[in-house]
């Protein structure tokens, strides 16, 4: 990592997959939930993966996160080879109420990670406090997650992901849990996030129209066992907004591009 | 007020009634055995008070203290080893069994054998009582740790240090808490049983005495003190309990809520 210059960094993928495969192994039976992944992600980039439900999502987040090992092929994230959760990551998970830790205050949840750190108090409590200001709960912070409605939890699960400044930040189908108008209110913070703090963006769902709205790029994948079905580039104008964008004609070709590819998925093309 | 007198009266009334129907069921009983309940509590502050709470009932308390204690720690520290390695698990869990199904009195003339008669042999007792619900209920609370819980403690790649007491005894301690009840009162009966044999102090050989002595009165209020100490130690079991898990409450109101 020394040798590499701030300019290399720029063009060199923060993560790359390369041929990933994962068979499950169970009581004399093999499943093969990923056949062959192999994409990248630009730093910077916002990504998001869509497919239907039974794409093997959430496998595919478990090796690149180092949750999970691969069957064969390797996730790298800025060149080194991930095998266990590597620092400069932060997960988002879909479930936001087993995710944080309901014995601690949210405060305290957004801490914790920090504190594992060894990052001095100040500056913990300065990152503990933006985090929460940027995601609107700024005035929660004594609270217990079960005191918020799953919105704001997930909120929370959001400003623990930005304290702990990760270079790459994963989410996983994480808005699949919340109603509708808080799912909106909640994909223009990540909008707005990544645009403010240059965090490259990994986002996982099954929904067409949020991929859409929200990536720079679409990856379709196909039916398990997984393949990368195609590479949709995004090119919507950079600012974003609930009714203007998903009102242009361009929103809709792509959405429609989108689903005859997910619909072909469910088909079984691969 | 009104509120707080109506749940005093709700936790107070039964025994209330209760101690009112012996009172009145026993008044000028002339059963040697079934004394009148006037005339044990006259015995009460003479049989306890007088020396004895120095010499008998601290030092079962003591022990009790000693051995539920050890019994908590050993459980615990125990239940957290086996319940995160399954190959230790599976190791251990038919001796576990087996020694669980073992009644503790039953082992009290073996323990004499290794321990001796005095203060030790009863903390012995104590503890081979009442390890197994918290060791079992702890070994159960730390298997059921939530998995995205864990999936998270290792994205921010918490220390097995920080992962124990940050996330697996937090999420274990509910159910660490439910077996920590039932040790609680196995532990004051083996505390009894263990004075039975080959003592010299203690509540329970202090009660044998009366008993054997024929003096009734005094028997039945060491068998009143019994209860109380009972309904004491479970009263402040409670308090630590409501304490320490006041988010689980929380938790499971705003669950049924939601």
């Amino acid at each position: 990592m020394t040798s590499m210059t701030p300019a290399a960094t720029t063009t060199e993928p923060i993560l790359a997959v390369d041929g990933l495969r994962k068979i499950y192994y169970g009581s004399g039976r093999e499943t093969e939930a990923i056949r062959d992944l192999t994409f990248d992600i630009a730093p910077g980039e916002l990504l998001c993966i869509v497919g239907p439900s039974g794409a093997g999502k959430t496998t595919l987040l478990k090796c690149i996160a180092g949750l999970l090992g691969a069957t064969a092929g390797d996730v790298r994230l800025e060149g080194a080879p991930v095998t266990e959760p590597p620092p400069g990551m932060a997960v988002v998970f879909q479930e936001y109420g087993r995710s944080l830790f309901p014995w601690l205050t949210v405060r305290q949840n957004v801490d914790l990670p920090l504190r594992e750190k060894g990052l001095p108090k100040a500056e913990r409590i300065r990152l503990v406090d933006t985090s929460l200001d940027a995601v609107g709960l700024g005035e929660a912070g004594e609270k217990h997650p079960y005191e918020l409605s799953g919105g704001m939890q997930q909120r929370v699960a959001i400003a623990r992901a930005i304290a702990y400044e990760p270079r790459l930040l994963i989410m996983d189908e994480p808005f699949a849990a919340v109603d509708a108008q808080t799912r909106a209110e909640l994909e223009d913070l990540v909008r707005d996030l990544w645009t403010r703090l240059g965090v490259t963006v990994l986002f996982v769902t099954h929904d067409i129209d949020e991929a859409v709205y929200l990536g720079q790029r679409v990856l379709v994948l196909s039916h398990a066992p997984t393949v990368v079905l195609a590479d949709v580039p995004v090119d919507l104008p950079a600012e974003r907004d609930q009714l203007s964008t998903r009102g242009s004609s361009r929103f809709a070709e792509l959405r429609g591009q989108v689903y005859e590819l997910v619909q072909q998925a469910k088909q079984g093309r691969r | 007020m009104t509120g707080a007198l109506r749940s005093t009266l709700r936790v107070l009334g039964l025994p209330l009634v209760l101690v009112a129907i012996w009172w009145v069921a026993t008044a000028g009983s002339s059963n040697f055995y079934w004394p009148s309940l006037q005339s044990i509590l006259a015995a009460f502050p003479g049989t306890w008070f007088d020396g004895r709470f120095a010499q008998d009932v601290l030092p079962s308390l003591g022990r009790l203290l000693v051995g539920y204690a050890l019994a908590l720690v050993l459980g615990i520290g125990a239940g957290i080893a086996i319940g995160s390695f399954r190959r230790l698990r599976l190791l251990l869990e038919p001796a576990l069994e087996f020694f669980r199904a073992l009644p503790p009195p039953i082992l009290v003339p073996i323990i004499i054998l290794f321990a001796g008669i005095g203060d030790g042999m009863k903390v012995v007792v104590i503890v081979s009582g009442a390890l197994w619900p918290v060791l079992l209920n702890t070994v159960e609370g730390v298997r059921g740790v939530d998995e995205v819980q864990r999936d998270t403690a290792r994205v921010y790649r918490l220390r097995p240090l920080t992962r124990l007491r940050r996330l697996i005894l937090p999420a274990a301690s509910p159910q660490i808490a439910a077996g920590a009840r039932q040790s609680l009162s196995i532990a004051i009966i083996l505390m009894v049983i263990s004075e039975m044999f080959a003592a010299s102090n203690g509540l329970g050989f202090t009660i044998v005495q009366f008993q054997r002595q024929f003096a009734i009165p005094e028997m039945w209020s060491g068998i009143i003190l019994l209860g109380l100490i009972g309904v004491l130690l479970s009263m402040i079991f409670r308090l630590v309990e409501s304490r320490a898990l006041a988010w689980y409450d929380g938790a499971r109101r705003a669950d049924r809520k939601g």
